[in-house]
């Protein structure tokens, strides 16, 4: 099976660590990686802001560097969820429904494609705090959601991060409430994007958790933010970087 | 009425008083609780919401009918029915009930749709005394502003708010919040109109059509005694009110106030199906608007709404902005779906003052997916050129860089030292927007990019601009 690896912009410019832990990582399972020179973004920015017409070009050039791969694997739930469920600033066709259908975020396809039982390689003795983001919660399902109280309970991360012996998880209040990043919406709305930062690093801090933990980088870099405007120690990590055997 | 609204800016406003910014949070957010706790104890909830939805998808896709039948059974019980096209019929028509009586005091309950008709000014400005007796929305009247939610008008407010709104209309003790104290207040100061009014004037939850009746659910008893005491009774009703029979609505009162509050079931749901003896009873149906609405493709399923207020509970951008940012009768995430319909131009903002988490969507009882119309309605506002030019210019630009590889890898390498370019990737203009009150991610020394062409040299494909 051969994957396409899709690095989000924000990963490639600001935390390119997290784009190498992802490709070890499946590298370590054994997956033949390509890496579509090409690529920039998914349209999201742009589609997010209502700007369709400025979003096609975008789309079009992930389409054409994308759809030959049977899988696309990103490190990010609101990527994924854009390429999956939004992507109609181009005009269907078997190419754009075949990247729709192919795309997957990293914790859905080590979750439901490859199955991953064991990170043999991992280990962290922390305490996190594993914050799912609403793309990856309401739009791909990778976890129950509190709106839901008769769904039963799961969550594909905190699976995911259990294989990995010595991590510990905070149970912080309002688990699944949106951290204010939102794409645009951390800047026109900076304000309300802040606040809700800052009572989610709130929440977090309370627990005594050292790190949060997220398949969503964008969450957390707002959240990052917040917590170095706030003066908090936290420290942030993708789930990759965990999963990659990281230990701090 | 134009005016673009700012919900950004006013929401900013709310924020910088971390009281009632706090104090708006936990409350809505323990309404949310509750409700959460109310569903748990029904096991059929999700199957209820999906009746609930169906209900409402048959009945307003057979409406004339249900009008029709509902306007005959009301009429049939010594009812005047009266159908009105937009909020200025609307006023017009309680104008000439109340002139032709000469009555000078109308009593009135909470009712949203009078909010949208703005009702209250046009019976002033006719020297008409309107006093309203939900305790929320006469806090807010006796303080010059709209409500801020439509379940809980004044639910901004604090006890203290309440107390010092009091003092200076009643003459009350300011210091003393006990909320007995406060609602003793309201009763004496309220009690007394009602029993001298000649007209009294309620909303309606819910229109039953094969009955004819109105339904109102309430606590304070409030819409009883402003419906019962005067010898006139007006009745709005917008037109996606009814609902075809007793069994239906129902699948609704058991949705509606575990949605709203968390309780099983309000003080008072009353049936009002005639008027009382040697009175009058007469009931508006009101258009506005819906009928348009109901034609419009992506939207018109928000006229299932039943008006319980639980997106609005759980949206983490109207619990920190208050109700009264959004400039509006309806607000949160209903409203921002809601208000374009009225006027795209002055809500053309109101769809992006949402971060799309889908929250809104999965607690409405009626199952309106209420987030994915706020992103139609990005859609729309660029269809109908409301985008603000800044941010379109600042996408044309994006959608260049982002669309033609070599440009893109320019920028990202750029993005070292002066960081300038995030804004343009991720997000766009100001990124002073972002660091007032974050810290800024530093970019990194090395691009992906560049590193995966540094240390994968069997790398397939060969980047373009090398």
């Amino acid at each position: 099976m051969q994957v396409a690896l899709m690095i989000p912009c924000y990963i490639d410019v600001f935390y390119p660590e997290v784009g190498i832990a992802t490709l070890e990582l499946l590298e370590k399972l054994k997956v033949d990686v390509a890496y579509p020179f090409d690529q920039t973004c998914c349209g999201q920015p742009m589609a997010n802001s209502g700007c369709f017409e400025e979003s096609r070009a975008t789309e079009e050039l992930f389409i054409k560097n994308f759809s030959d791969f049977e899988y696309i694997v990103t490190p990010s739930g609101s990527c994924t969820h854009h390429v999956r469920h939004k992507f109609t600033a181009v005009p269907d066709s078997p190419e754009r429904r075949k990247v729709s259908a192919s795309v997957y975020d990293l914790v859905e396809f080590l979750h439901d494609i490859l199955k991953v039982s064991a990170f043999p390689w991992a280990r962290f003795e922390h305490k996190v705090a594993l914050h799912t983001s609403c793309s990856a919660i309401r739009g791909l399902g990778l976890a129950s959601m509190s709106e839901r109280v008769h769904d039963p309970k799961f969550s594909k991360p905190q699976n995911l991060l259990e294989q990995v012996p010595g991590i510990q998880f905070a149970n912080f209040e309002r688990p699944d409430e949106c951290c204010g990043f939102g794409g645009s919406f951390s800047v026109t709305e900076e304000a309300v994007a802040a606040e809700m930062g800052y009572d989610k690093v709130g929440f977090i801090q309370n627990t005594g958790a050292e790190y949060v933990v997220s398949s969503d980088m964008s969450c957390l870099m707002h959240l990052e933010g917040c917590a170095k405007r706030l003066g908090t120690g936290l420290k942030f990590l993708h789930i990759a970087e965990i999963l990659n055997g990281a230990t701090q | 009425m134009s005016d673009l609204i700012d919900q950004a800016r006013a929401a900013a406003a709310f924020i910088s008083d971390q009281t009632h910014e706090q104090h708006l949070d936990r409350l809505l957010w323990m309404m949310r609780t509750r409700r959460d706790e109310a569903a748990r104890r029904v096991p059929e909830w999700e199957q209820l919401r999906d009746l609930a939805s169906a209900i409402k998808e048959h009945t307003l896709s057979n409406l004339a009918h249900y009008l029709e039948m509902f306007e005959s059974r009301a009429m049939a019980n010594g009812v005047t029915v009266h159908w009105a096209v937009d909020a200025h019929a609307h006023n017009q028509i309680v104008y000439e009930i109340l002139s032709e009586r000469k009555v000078d005091l109308l009593v009135k309950s909470k009712s949203m749709l009078t909010e949208e008709c703005e009702t209250r000014s046009f019976l002033a400005n006719r020297s008409i005394r309107v006093v309203e007796t939900d305790l929320g929305e006469r806090i807010q009247q006796l303080d010059d502003e709209p409500p801020s939610h439509i379940v809980g008008p004044s639910w901004h407010k604090t006890e203290q708010d309440v107390a010092n709104v009091f003092a200076r209309a009643y003459g009350s003790d300011k210091n003393n919040t006990d909320p007995v104290y406060l609602a003793g207040v309201m009763r004496r100061n309220t009690r007394p109109l009602i029993e001298e009014a000649r007209a009294g004037m309620t909303g309606a939850n819910f229109a039953v059509a094969e009955t004819g009746a109105i339904v109102t659910v309430t606590n304070e008893g409030n819409a009883d005694l402003s419906a019962n005491t005067p010898e006139v009774r007006i009745c709005s009703v917008g037109i996606e009110k009814i609902v075809p029979n007793n069994e239906h609505l129902a699948v609704f009162i058991r949705l509606l106030t575990r949605s709203a509050t968390g309780n099983a079931i309000t003080q008072y749901t009353s049936h009002f199906r005639e008027p009382r003896e040697g009175g009058e009873m007469h009931i508006i149906l009101v258009d506005n608007g819906r009928s348009q609405r109901l034609g419009m493709e992506k939207f018109w399923s928000s006229l299932k709404c039943i008006r319980c207020a639980a997106c609005m509970n759980t949206c983490p951008v109207y619990r920190r902005s208050g109700g009264l940012s959004y400039g509006s009768t309806y607000m949160g995430p209903i409203g921002i779906i809601m208000m374009p319909t009225f006027d795209v131009r002055r809500y053309s903002e109101l769809p992006f003052s949402s971060t799309l988490n889908g929250s809104c969507t999965n607690v409405c009882p009626v199952k309106i997916d209420i987030h994915e119309q706020i992103y139609a309605w990005r859609e729309v506002m660029e269809e109908k050129h409301q985008i603000q030019l800044v941010k379109k210019e600042a996408m044309i630009v994006a959608s260049k860089v982002l669309s033609n590889p070599t440009l893109y890898r320019i920028a990202a390498r750029a993005a070292e030292p002066s960081l300038n370019i995030l804004p343009r990737i991720a997000i766009y203009n100001r990124l002073n927007a972002w660091g007032r009150h974050r810290d800024i991610p530093q970019p990194a020394r090395e691009i992906f990019h560049d590193w995966y062409q540094k240390n994968r040299s069997s790398a397939v494909g060969k980047e373009a601009e090398q």
